[in-house]
Formats: C-alpha cells, structure tokens, sequence
C-alpha cells in the first residue's frame, strides 16, 4: 500500500456516470442531428443473392418532386474507388467491392442504387420507382458447398470461392500419428447477426467555404474511420472531423468503413450539402457484418489418460460476398488461440477462407476467440466421451499451470499470465459439481433430463501494434490526456470511443484515484477527433487495458508534477509531499499543506513562478503501446433442464467465475459479463442467420431471428477473480468479451450432457427447441 | 420504417367511426386500434391503406363489465389489462395468456379487440376466444349482430367482420363455479407469437365427470381452430392424467404448416404437448372452483 494512497476508488462501485442522461431518454445519436438544408439518402437493395443487372432505370425516380439526385453503381465508379477491403493487407486476393453493384449483385441486401432527396419521404417513394431487371443467377451460401467445382463463381476475377488459405501453428502429422488414440469431430459456429439497438448511420456535411468535412458516424472507431475516410475520398485528413455521437451498441459491427458512409460522405463533397443516412431495421439485417460463420473438422490425438498430445483443425470461414475491413483476421485469431486454455504441444490450423453469397462476415464480441473456444472446449468434451473419462478431468489434466506462465502456444501466441485453476475451482464449489451430479443421477431416475456444462475459456484482449502493419487494425497503441485547469477540475480525453462499454466512469475513477477527488470532478471527452487528436478506438477489449493504462500513467504524471509544484510552494522536499483528498500535506508537520486548487492556479503562473524547468500547467499526454496481449480467463459452469417433450432447454443455474486482472468498477465489469452472456446463450440456443438454396435469407427480421430478450434468461452468477495482467501497469486483462466467448460451449456442453442418456451424441447452434427434439426422436429411432 | 402515404381519420363516437368507414370504396380504409400489427406492417409497406381510422379514442369500445351472466370485454381493453383485471378473477387464462403474450410494451398498447380481428394464425387471444365460447359483437352501417367464436375465424387473416364493420366488444359466459381455463404455449422465440398455443376450458359435473371441455387451438396452422376430436373423447370421462393425454395423441382437425421455426411433425408434437398441459391446469382449476 503506498503510504499516501487516496481514496480507494480502484475497486469500486461507482454508479455510471452515462447512464442519467441515456436513461432519461436524452441521448443524442446519429439520427437526432439535424442540420439545415440536410438531405436524405437511401439505398435500394439486392433482393437476389446473385444476379446480372440487365437493366437499371431509374427516370421515374429522378422525376419525382423533391428527389435531388439518383445514382446507380456504375454512375459512381466513374468517380468513386472501391471500398476499402481486408484492411489494405497484402497477399489478399480482395476483389473489388464497389460503393454500390456494378452490373452484378452478390448478396441479398447489396446496395443498387442511391436516392438524394429532400426528405425521408421522399426518398423512400422514389426508390421504389427505380425499375431492375435482374438475370438471377445460382447462388451458393454453403462454404463447403462454395468449394465445389460445381459452384457458382463469385468472382470471375478470382476464378473459384477460395478467398485465401493459411497454415498456422507447428507440425501435428508426426505427433497425430504417434498418438495413442485420434478423436475427430466436426463443429460448426453458426453465422449470427450482432444487432446493436441503434442501426447504423451517418450525417456528412462538407462546409466548401472551410475546406471542411464532417461525419457524425454510429461508430466504435471514428479515428481509424478518419484515416480511412480521408483516404478513400483523397480528402485532407487534417480538414476532416468524424464524431462518434451516443452510439447505441456496436458489439464489433460499428468498427469497418462501409459503402453507405462513405457514399454519405462522397455526396455531401459532391453536392456541397449536409446529408443523412439511417439505416432501416431491415435493412441492418443485410447490410451490417453479420458473424461466426466458421467450421472445423478436429482431429485430436490424445492418450487414454486424456491428455491431449497433438490437435489439428481445417477450418473453413465463410467470408461472406466481399472483405469488410478486417474479416480475414476472424479465421486467423481462431488458428492463433485453438489451444484455448490447454498445454497441447502439437497443434496448427488450415484456414480455408470462402466467398459466399451472403453478407460480408467481420467482427462480433468475441471475434475469432469466442469461435476458437467453442471448438477446443467441445473438443473437449468429445475427448472425455470418447474416452470414458469425467469432462472435468479432461480439463485438469491439460490446463496450463499458474507456473506455466508465460506460456507459448504451438500457433505462436504467449499467454502472459494467469490462474486458470483458480477460476476453475471456485467455480465447482459456487455449483456443487459432485452434489449436482447426483441430483442429475436422481432426475434421471425420474425421466427428467439435467445437464451439466463446463467451459474454462483463455483468449487474449488489448492487442498490441502489428509490426510492419499497413492495415486497417494495426495499430494497438492508445493515448490519453490528463490535465487540470486552474480550479482544480480535471478534463481527459481519451482515444477509446466507448459506446456502452462505461469507459467514461471507469476512466474518471482511475484519475481521480490519483489526485484524490470524485469522479464528478473528472471530465471525460471521447468520440469527436477534433477534441482528441489521436486515438484508435473501441473494439477487442481494449478500452481499459490499453486505453485505460494510457489514462492512468498521465494521471500519474500529472501527481507527480503537482506534487513536484506543491513541495515547491510548501518549501518541503517532494519526497515529503502526502497527497490526499485532493489537498498537499507535509508528512513531517501535518498542520501544513496546500490543497489542489491552489497548486493547480498557481500552475498557469509564468515559469519563473514555478519549481527550474518546470512547464507551466497541470498537463501530461501519453501513449500506451502494450508489450502483448492479455491473457483472458475463466471458468463457466451450467445446469440446463431439457423437456424431452418439446426439446426447449431451460438454464437452471449459471455460474461464471472470470477474472479481470484488476477489476475498476466490479459493477460495470458484472455489466458486461451479463451482457455478454445473453449474447453467447442466445447464440447457443436461438440465433442463426440462414438462408435457403436460392440465397435468401431465413430470418431477415426480428420476426424470424431470435435476438435473446431478458424474458428468455437466466438469473445470472458472476464472480470476479482478480489475477493482475504482467502486459499493463493496471493489471487489467479486458472482460467485455468473457460472456460472449464462454456461454455457447457451457450452454452447449450442458444439453448434450443432458441428452446423453437418450443417445444424442452431436448437435449443432443454434440448439432451438425443434432441432433438439428432432435430435431426440432420431436417437430413438 | 417509412409507411407509403396516406388519410387519417379521427372519428368521436362509433357512430362517427361507422360512417367514415362507410363512406370508403372497399379495401381502401385500415382501422387503427393499438397498432402493433398495422402500423409495423405499414412501415415495411407490406401494407398501404389509403385511410387510416383510429378508434383508439373511443373509450365506448374500452372497459370490462359484467351483465346478465356474462362478461363483456370491450374491444379496445389492452393485453395489460387484462393481465390485472380483477373483474376476470374466475378465469384466470386471461391473465396467464396475456402474461406470455408479446412484451410489456405490446401489452401496453395491444388490445384485444385488434388481437381478434386481425386474426393472425399464432395470435394468443384466438385460443381462448374459441374455448370460452365468446361471442363477438360487430357495429356497422346497418346495425348491429354478433358472431360466435366457431364462426368467427374464416381463415388466416380473416374472419366474419364484413367490410365497413368494427368488432366493438366480445362476451363470455361468467364462471359456474365448476369450471376452469388455461393456456399454454410455445413462443417461437423471434416474434414471441405461438408455434402452437392451445386454450383449454373444463366444465365438471357433480360427479367429478367432464361435463363439458372446449379446446381452442393458435399456431398451427390454417385460422384458429376447436379440436373437436379432444373434446368429444373428453366428454363424460372421470378424468386422469393419462386420459388428459391420450385424449391428445391425435388430433385430426389439425393442419400443421412447415416453416422455418417448426414444422408439421413438431408442430404436431407441441399440439399434443400443450394440449395435454392446457387440459391438466384447466381441470385443476375446474376441480379447485367448485366450493
């Protein structure tokens, strides 16, 4: 404990600070902003999934009153690139994606053409004047499918669906074949829809007499979204200013620089004007990244005791139509943590990457990671079937030990630190393993059908830079500024653009720890790149650990010219300075002292005022880079009751223990963990985004797809354990996934446990009530 | 998101509401009640009357009363409503059914008079309409009439409101102390509607014997049906748990359709399912209102 340390702030429950405005309903996003003169843009959209445009006319839309301007894809190539695609990466055979189709449409909901008019109206009535004729051509949303001599071409360019193949990790055909028993599967992670509330949207408006552009952005990521606009519109970057509003919801789908902001973005230069676009509903269920969307066929060799000697996945990812920015990472984070929490000295992964006639997949809570859990932790699993053994030992027996640390993975990825165990164990005591086990035996007898599941995940969060990266995500340091005016109050700004996340009430704890004070008095400003020079955004459980480390050494910084300024006035050495509750205090006469205000006015005087070489103001800037990602962990157990009757699975009790590093505020970390949760159960048991052999999509609304509501969970028991990260001065490892990456295995482990008795051996997410019961009545037969 | 355009018409009374529908070339006017179906439907432009008129207003059409032995359920009473009613203690299904119907904000403007007439196939309030025997009572230019429940439902999406009609409120025999209710339920997990939904009612006897039963079915398939059969192997049977079931095994009337979220198998297999579950709390409650 240091000796002056304030008030403990770290670790505590601060309410958040966001939520009085958002919850009085006096939030402002994207769509609240009204400008003057502001026209409206809409998109008329694909309803094929693959087809020739034979003919586009758009006339009787062009004369309808109050439509300013109709553009078709070809209209705009003529001045407009393609968008940008695969973060720029080399080696990508990236096709182009154009702002809007060129003679040929890909996926139900690719954009066709654009209507500019005066109002929402408007533009909505003319687009449906616009005349298309389509060729329909076959379609395939079946990667395995899309692989087949047989199939459809998307791009002829390309010349098959193969988007691109990678191996990652070390040789596993020698220690496969020396292995004492070969254990395959084949598991699939469906394609979801993420669905933030707020669908997306953008305002661009180009003020010709400032040479400036603005573009209010729903995004999780305006800075990379102002290097990305002013590149792609070969706009001066340092004219350009992109906000980031109230954002409601992101959940990694607000993090590429998609067609239609762009094309806001290009029209408002064009014409001159201000311009808004909102995204529909329905449209968001096209037209946003959908998710997931990956398979692996697993061949694990492992030994009768159960360890696992050597694993190997084909993994094949459905890409979807195009690249968005970063959707090849997704295949290749699964590859890098296919391990998950294991010690398995032979493992690596092919990629085989495939277009689809389907919407573009990218980022979702869990990118990757949650994939790369789901396989090894239903590999798992399938090994202790297999082998007769508990599913729990299987786990103790290949867990990386807390001496283990840091531990290199055959795909190249260092676990820094970490206390898998512990999660582990705390866990089976909360559930009373051995006593719900019994309970299971019990119910059985009675014709009642619990399971028990288990998934003890390890991923990483808060990546660091990418060396020698060009791309897109590349960048993985953060940057925070710390500085305090002359009353005392403290202003930081921020590079994170948090949407939800209550960055701002974690951010305003760790400063104002620092000095003393409460958060009110800590003022956080984020989102808008005129009022935060640099910055790289919200995404991959980043805010905190990086963003948040970033924060606190400028708040550390900034004490330590305070306090420097303060001995100084005191006439004390520094060294002697104790600073608490916001106040100065000699440690050896406590009658003196000198409060925060007062150093802090005095810190705008002239320099001869102030301690040799000390610059006036209370002010520090400081990037953080992160030596390495963090290791994320823990543990989730669940009961779910099945009704063999209707096949609808119910979750008695779920229990997940994940660790935080160092947990800011336990209430906002509990916050995303349950979050998270009803994302991942909801993909376990409800969620998939299919499509019928034409190409259509299945659930195309909130209708068919099933978002999980609050009425559809469970009560929720979390705990956090608290094992300090080694790759940031907070010690935090970044939770905002946890939820997302450790329910569907839990949830999915549970009911096939609890199907095991009736012969159910294998099943596939989403496991809907009708797809278990089918399962059911197939054992039987 | 953005409906087509169209009229708004505020009539003051029903019989302001009657004449302005009158007053319309068929097929063109649309009555706006709560909502929650129209107006959606209107902003996919799935849906583009010309003329909207809300009754929403018209508090003549809202309310729950009591008279002459029966209940009177007016057509604009919202699903919240009637998840508190006290006036509808004896049967308590329309609690329980309005308590798994859409969320609280649908309960909130939904009515059950809009529920009835739209006559969606997985619609709640069907079931029970049909296994309470309601009668529903139907206002237009030339007066009023009253269709019962057996007639009401003339296929999906439709039913025996004529053109220029509104369903103004619907009654229900009152309890007889010797007879319960229930509903049970399915959600299909998107849209929270029923795959299958089955509303039971049980009428004992002194005896302890099914004096009479009423099975309305939601969900299915086709409009929202009676299951016949169940009732008739009911009728007179001193009922157990495994007669309740059997009674169920097989539901000919049934004309399951094949969708996304369920097909016919399943949606067989849930029929029989909470139809069994629907019977079994109608009868306790038939057992437990006897004094």
């Amino acid at each position: 404990m240091r000796r002056d340390a304030p008030p403990d702030l770290i670790g505590a429950r601060v309410p958040r600070v966001e939520d009085p405005r958002l919850l009085a309903g006096r939030g402002a996003y994207v769509d609240d902003l009204q400008l003057p003169g502001m026209l409206q843009l809409d998109i008329l959209r694909s309803p094929h999934a693959h087809a020739r445009i034979c003919e586009l006319d758009v006339s009787m839309a062009r004369a309808l009153p109050g439509v300013v301007a109709v553009y078709t894809g070809r209209d705009l190539a003529q001045f407009l690139k393609p968008v940008p695609s695969a973060g720029g990466m080399q080696g990508f055979n990236a096709p182009p994606h154009h702002v809007l189709a060129v003679d040929r449409v890909r996926f139900v909901g690719e954009g066709v053409a654009a209507v500019l008019a005066q109002d929402r109206y408007i533009a909505r009535d003319a687009r449906e004047l616009i005349n298309v004729t389509y060729d329909v051509l076959p379609a395939v949303t079946d990667p395995g499918v899309a692989l087949t001599p047989q199939a459809p071409v998307l791009h002829d360019d390309i010349g098959s669906n193969r988007a691109f193949e990678l191996r990652i990790g070390n040789d596993t055909q020698a220690a496969l074949a020396a292995s004492e028993r070969i254990i395959s599967g084949r598991f699939i992670n469906q394609r979801v829809i993420p669905g933030p509330m707020e669908t997306r949207g953008a305002v661009a408006h180009f003020e010709p007499w400032e040479g400036r552009l603005t573009v209010w952005l729903s995004t999780q990521a305006p800075h990379l979204m102002k290097r990305e606009f002013a590149r792609y519109l070969d706009f001066p970057e340092h004219r350009l200013r992109v906000v980031a509003p109230d954002v409601g919801g992101a959940f990694g789908a607000k993090n590429n620089p998609y067609a239609e902001e762009l094309l806001a973005a290009a029209l408002s230069l064009k014409h001159g004007v201000p311009l808004k676009w909102i995204e529909e509903r329905s449209e968001h269920m096209l037209a946003t990244s959908h998710a997931r969307a990956q398979a692996v066929e697993v061949h694990a060799g492992v030994r009768a005791d159960g360890t696992v000697q050597a694993l190997h996945y084909r993994l094949t990812a459905d890409m979807g139509a195009y690249y968005h920015a970063i959707t090849h990472i997704g295949p290749m984070m699964t590859a890098a943590l296919m391990t998950g929490a294991y010690r398995i000295a032979h493992a690596a992964t092919d990629i085989i990457s495939v277009f689809t006639n389907a919407t573009p997949t990218d980022p979702y809570r869990g990118f990757g990671r949650a994939e790369a859990t789901y396989f090894i932790e239903r590999t798992m699993d399938l090994i202790a079937r297999e082998l007769g053994l508990d599913v729990l030992e299987v786990r103790r027996r290949n867990l990386i030990r807390p001496e283990e640390f840091p531990c290199t993975t055959p795909t190249g990825h260092v676990h820094e630190s970490g206390n898998f165990q512990l999660c582990l164990d705390r866990a089976l005591e909360r559930f009373d393993y051995e006593g719900t086990r019994r309970e299971q035996a019990r119910l059985r007898a009675a014709g009642r059908y619990l399971g028990i599941g288990i998934a003890t995940h390890a991923w990483r969060a808060g990546f660091p830079s990418v060396p020698g990266g060009k791309g897109y995500v590349t960048s993985g340091w953060e940057k925070s500024t710390v500085s305090i005016d002359a009353a005392g109050k403290i202003r930081v700004v921020i590079g994170t653009s948090p949407h939800g996340q209550g960055v701002v009430t974690t951010t305003a704890q760790i400063v104002a720890q620092q000095f003393g004070l409460l958060p009110q008095d800590v003022r956080v400003i984020h989102g808008d790149t005129d009022a935060v020079a640099q910055g790289n955004g919200t995404m991959g459980s980043r805010s905190l650990v990086v963003g948040g480390s970033a924060t606190l050494l400028a708040a550390q910084q900034v004490r330590a010219k305070a306090i420097r300024l303060a001995a100084h006035l005191l006439q004390i050495d520094p060294r002697q300075v104790v600073l608490e509750s916001a106040c100065f205090r000699d440690a050896g006469n406590s009658q003196r002292g000198i409060a925060l205000t007062e150093v802090a006015a005095h810190a705008f005087a002239g320099p001869r005022d102030l301690p040799d070489g000390m610059e006036p103001c209370l002010e520090a800037a400081v990037l953080f880079e992160p030596a390495n990602f963090t290791t994320c962990f823990g543990t989730h157990v669940c009961a779910v009751e099945v009704d063999v009757q209707t096949g609808a699975a119910a979750i008695r009790r779920y229990i997940a223990i994940d660790d935080a590093g160092r947990a800011i505020n336990p209430t906002l970390v509990e916050g995303q963990i349950h979050g998270g949760l009803a994302q991942g159960i909801g993909q376990a048991l409800m969620e998939g985004a299919s499509y019928d052999s034409a190409g259509q999509p299945l659930a195309a609304s909130l209708l068919d797809y099933a978002t999980p509501k609050a009425s559809d969970l469970p009560h929720f028991e979390v705990e956090l354990t608290e094992t300090p990260s080694t790759v940031n001065p907070l010690g935090a490892r970044g939770i905002g996934e946890a939820g997302a990456i450790g329910a569907p295995p839990a949830v999915v482990n549970a009911v096939l446990d609890a199907l095991a008795p009736l012969g159910v051996r294998h099943l596939d997410m989403p496991l809907t009530p009708q797809r278990v019961w089918r399962a059911i009545q197939e054992a039987r037969a | 998101m953005i409906p087509a355009a169209f009229e708004y018409a505020v009539p003051r009374s029903l019989e302001d509401a009657v004449a302005v529908l009158a007053d319309c070339e068929a097929g063109t006017a649309a009555i706006l009640a709560g909502g929650m179906s129209l107006l959606p439907t209107m902003k996919l432009r799935l849906a583009a009357p010309a003329l909207l008129v809300d009754i929403g207003r018209l508090r003549e059409l809202a309310g729950i009363s009591r008279a002459s032995g029966r209940l009177r359920i007016g057509a604009l009473t919202t699903h919240a409503e009637l998840l508190a009613a006290p006036e509808l203690a004896e049967w308590r299904v329309f609690a329980e059914t309005a308590g798994v119907l859409g969320d609280p904000q649908v309960r909130n403007r939904g009515t059950f008079g809009g529920s009835l007439a739209q006559a969606h196939p997985a619609a709640d309030w069907p079931a029970v309409f049909l296994a309470l025997r309601g009668v529903a009572c139907l206002r237009g230019s030339r007066g009023e009439r009253s269709v019962r429940s057996e007639d009401f439902f003339t296929g999906v999406l439709t039913t025996a409101i004529a053109e220029g009609e509104i369903l103004t409120h619907v009654t229900f025999p009152a309890g007889d102390g010797r007879s319960g209710a229930a509903y049970s339920k399915m959600r299909q997990q998107a849209s929270g509607m029923a795959l299958a939904g089955v509303a039971a009612r049980i009428t004992l006897d002194t005896a302890g014997r099914i004096e009479e039963s009423t099975v309305g079915v939601t969900g299915i398939g086709g409009a929202p049906f009676r299951a016949r059969s169940i009732e008739q192997r009911l009728s007179g049977l001193l009922p157990t748990p495994s007669i309740l079931e059997e009674s169920c095994a097989d539901v000919p009337e049934a004309d399951p359709t094949n969708d996304l979220h369920a097909d016919a198998d399943y949606r067989r297999q849930l029929l029989r399912v909470h139809a069994t579950r629907a019977l079994t709390r109608a009868l306790e409650r038939a057992r437990s209102a006897i004094p």
